[in-house]
């Protein structure tokens, strides 16, 4: 499959009056046509801020990307004109955000919400659109879709918002569906059903996915690759099935550790990492995991940890090779 | 919300009932009364002063004249003269064989209503409103979208004197720069029929509420701004320009367009320091001169007037809401 986006090198910063929070520190990665690509890590790793700065959606002032480059069909997304990107926002590469509660105007009706990326980017009537718009909601389970055009967005309950938002994500048919954990917000049975249709959807149409979240579980049958982020860098990168019998940085193993499995005989206590994720104000020289890590040695405290090939297609950024013990 | 409306028109009875009950205990308590001339002037002499106030039942106690005022009382020939529950708001002391009802709402012979004392009032609130509405709002977007510029500064300036400056403080000002040294307007026109000596007293009553307007619209903005949705419509590929016309102002403008209702009340009942300082043929300017001569029933018709103006003002608050935000019903 032929590779559509090319991120490498990314760092974004924010200027705020207690300092510079340097957000994302150098990330890198592709996607493949079709594929599904999820960014996993606790809240504040910067899994958010990599998304936006491909899109340039981030809010500026404070932000800003500092260094690297997101290639789309040839073309930088990072140096793209305003108005380019705008024709590739929404059309191409199209987002899902966290709260479905928030994320829409309250005082527009659906129909006009759902329809308008199609409004904007292709020449068709207003009519036509609402057609498409009742169309895509009912492909993504709206019932009588096309009398709820004309509701608002409070009249909906918080999963069928979810799905509301996904139909206008796709109504464009993008090559990229970027999802933002798009069901933090959610009760369990609704996340479950939401990650159902993204499949649904993503079998019909092909699309490829980034998916953004923080839990594990979710991820381990949806994605193809997995990405973990910390302190606004990609610690650890590998195929679904490698990382989940293989986790390599001690931090990928903490989640995992939180993680209740089935497949594992025997009582195992869940276990999780203590303290917060960091926000960093100052270029992070030492690896930003370590006042958490229990296989932390002198060299994490000096100098920060590069990609390391541990497996097949799979990389880890630690010095420790936490499988012997030993430092790298 | 039928019912709602109804309901709130009914709450009007005992607020006129309590707004008509202080008013008339702090008139009666003033010394003085409606006979009482300049010393300077010819005195009505007491035999007559005792026969008005038979004529007119001020000799009555003052509980019977309150609710002869509300209710009615008979005449001496027996015949029921009703009160203020038919509409009617007394003969003025003062303006002999007029009613308060045509001192404020009779426009002059061939002219239409907005030719009363009332409509003058009510052309000059609207006209402030106007100013501080068209000035007020750009301002406050231009500032919130702009945030922390010059532009937004220089707004902050004028908004900060609008607000903390009295009207009648900037008045002096503007007459000494605009009639006094550039004679672009006359302090006291002679006739209210020309445009243009409308534009000072509506600049000036206007100022204080184009300056909260501005500050209001702003702080709105800059919290739409922030919302989710706005991030939501560029991410759709939106352009900027519609980002904020489609998604940023109306959810924006919703208070301060509920606040155009009362906003408006407030400039038409509370102009009568400007109409004073210009001589504007208004209520306003009725108002101070009937308290100034105890005009009783002149004051009691106009404080009900603007009590029942700043209510329906209120009322106009809730149903302005439920017309722009889909949220909000009323039941
Ligand atoms: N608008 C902003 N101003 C300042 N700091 C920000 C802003 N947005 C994000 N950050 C910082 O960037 C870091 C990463 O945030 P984010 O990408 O939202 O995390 P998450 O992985 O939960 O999506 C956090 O430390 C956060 O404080
Ligand atoms: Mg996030």
């Amino acid at each position: 499959m032929a590779e559509i986006l090319n991120v490498q090198g990314l760092e974004t910063q924010f200027r705020t009056r207690e300092g510079t929070v340097h957000a994302v520190n150098g990330v890198s990665f592709s996607l493949k046509e079709g594929e599904t690509l999820g960014i996993v890590g606790e809240s504040g790793c910067g899994k958010s801020v990599t998304v936006m700065s491909m899109l340039r959606l981030i809010p500026s002032p404070p932000g800003k990307v500092v260094a690297g480059s997101a290639m789309y069909q040839g073309k930088d997304l990072l140096k793209a004109t305003d108005e380019e990107i705008r024709h590739i926002r929404g059309s191409q590469i199209s987002m899902v955000f966290q709260d479905p509660m928030t994320s829409f105007n309250p005082v527009l009706t659906i129909g006009r919400q759902v329809a308008e990326p199609l409004e904007i980017h292709s020449a068709v009537s207003r009519q036509q659109a609402y057609d498409r718009a009742a169309e895509m909601l009912a492909m993504v389970g709206i019932p009588n879709a096309k009398d709820r055009l004309n509701d608002y967005p409070h009249q909906f309950s918080g999963g069928m918002r979810q799905r509301v938002m996904i139909a206008m994500s796709l109504i464009c048919t993008p090559q990229i569906l970027i999802a933002d954990e798009p069901t933090t917000a959610l009760d369990v049975t609704i996340q479950a059903q939401i990650v159902d249709l993204v499949k649904r959807l993503r079998d019909e149409l092909g699309m490829a996915i980034i998916w953004i979240t923080h839990d594990l579980g979710i991820i381990a049958g949806l994605a193809d690759r997995v990405a973990v982020m910390y302190g606004g860098f990609i610690i650890e990168h590998a195929p679904v099935k490698e990382l989940y019998t293989n986790p390599t940085h001690p931090y990928t193993m903490g989640l995992l550790g939180s993680l209740p499995r089935l497949d594992v005989s025997g009582r195992k206590r869940l276990t999780s990492i203590e303290g917060i994720p960091p926000v960093l104000l100052e270029a992070p020289h030492f690896c930003p995991f370590a006042p958490r890590c229990k296989y932390a040695v002198d060299r994490c405290w000096n100098e920060n940890p590069g990609d390391f090939n541990v497996g097949p297609d799979h990389t880890a950024a630690c010095w420790v090779d936490t499988k012997t013990g030993r430092e790298r | 919300m039928g019912r709602f409306v109804v309901r709130r028109l009914l709450w009007l009875i005992p607020v006129i009932l309590v707004v008509s009950g202080i008013t008339f205990i702090l008139m009666h308590s003033a010394p003085g009364g409606p006979w009482d001339r300049d010393l300077s002037a010819r005195q009505v002499d007491p035999n007559t002063q005792r026969l008005l106030n038979e004529y007119y039942g001020l000799d009555k106690p003052l509980w019977r004249q309150f609710v002869a005022y509300i209710i009615g009382d008979y005449n001496k020939d027996g015949s029921f003269k009703c009160g203020l529950v038919c509409g009617n708001l007394g003969p003025s002391y003062r303006q002999r064989g007029l009613t308060i009802q045509q001192i404020l709402f009779m426009p002059p012979e061939g002219k239409n209503f907005f030719y009363s004392r009332f409509g003058y009032s009510i052309r000059l609130g609207v006209y402030a409103m106007l100013f501080a509405v068209i000035l007020g709002v750009p301002a406050g977007i231009i500032s919130a979208l702009k945030q922390n510029t010059w532009a937004d500064y220089i707004s902050l300036f004028i908004v900060t004197i609008g607000i903390s400056v009295p009207n009648f403080v900037i008045a002096i000002f503007l007459i000494i720069i605009f009639a006094s040294w550039l004679h672009v307007v006359s302090i006291v026109p002679r006739s209210w029929d020309q445009v243009d000596v409308w534009i000072l007293p509506a600049i000036i009553l206007g100022f204080g509420t184009m300056a909260r307007t501005a500050r209001l619209t702003r702080a709105s903005m800059l919290e739409v701004m922030r919302m989710d949705y706005v991030r939501t419509a560029r991410a759709k590929g939106m352009a900027e320009r519609l980002v904020i016309f489609r998604h940023m102002l109306k959810n924006s403008l919703i208070p301060v367009v509920t606040m155009l209702g009362p906003s408006l009340a407030a400039l038409v009942t509370g102009s009568f320091i400007i109409e004073t300082m210009f001589g504007f043929p208004g209520m306003g300017r009725a108002y101070v001169t009937a308290i100034g001569q105890r005009d009783y029933s002149m004051i009691m018709g106009t404080t009900l007037i603007y009590a029942v103006l700043v209510a329906l003002a209120n009322l106009s608050v809730d149903l302005t809401y439920v017309l722009l935000d889909p949220r909000i019903r009323l039941d």
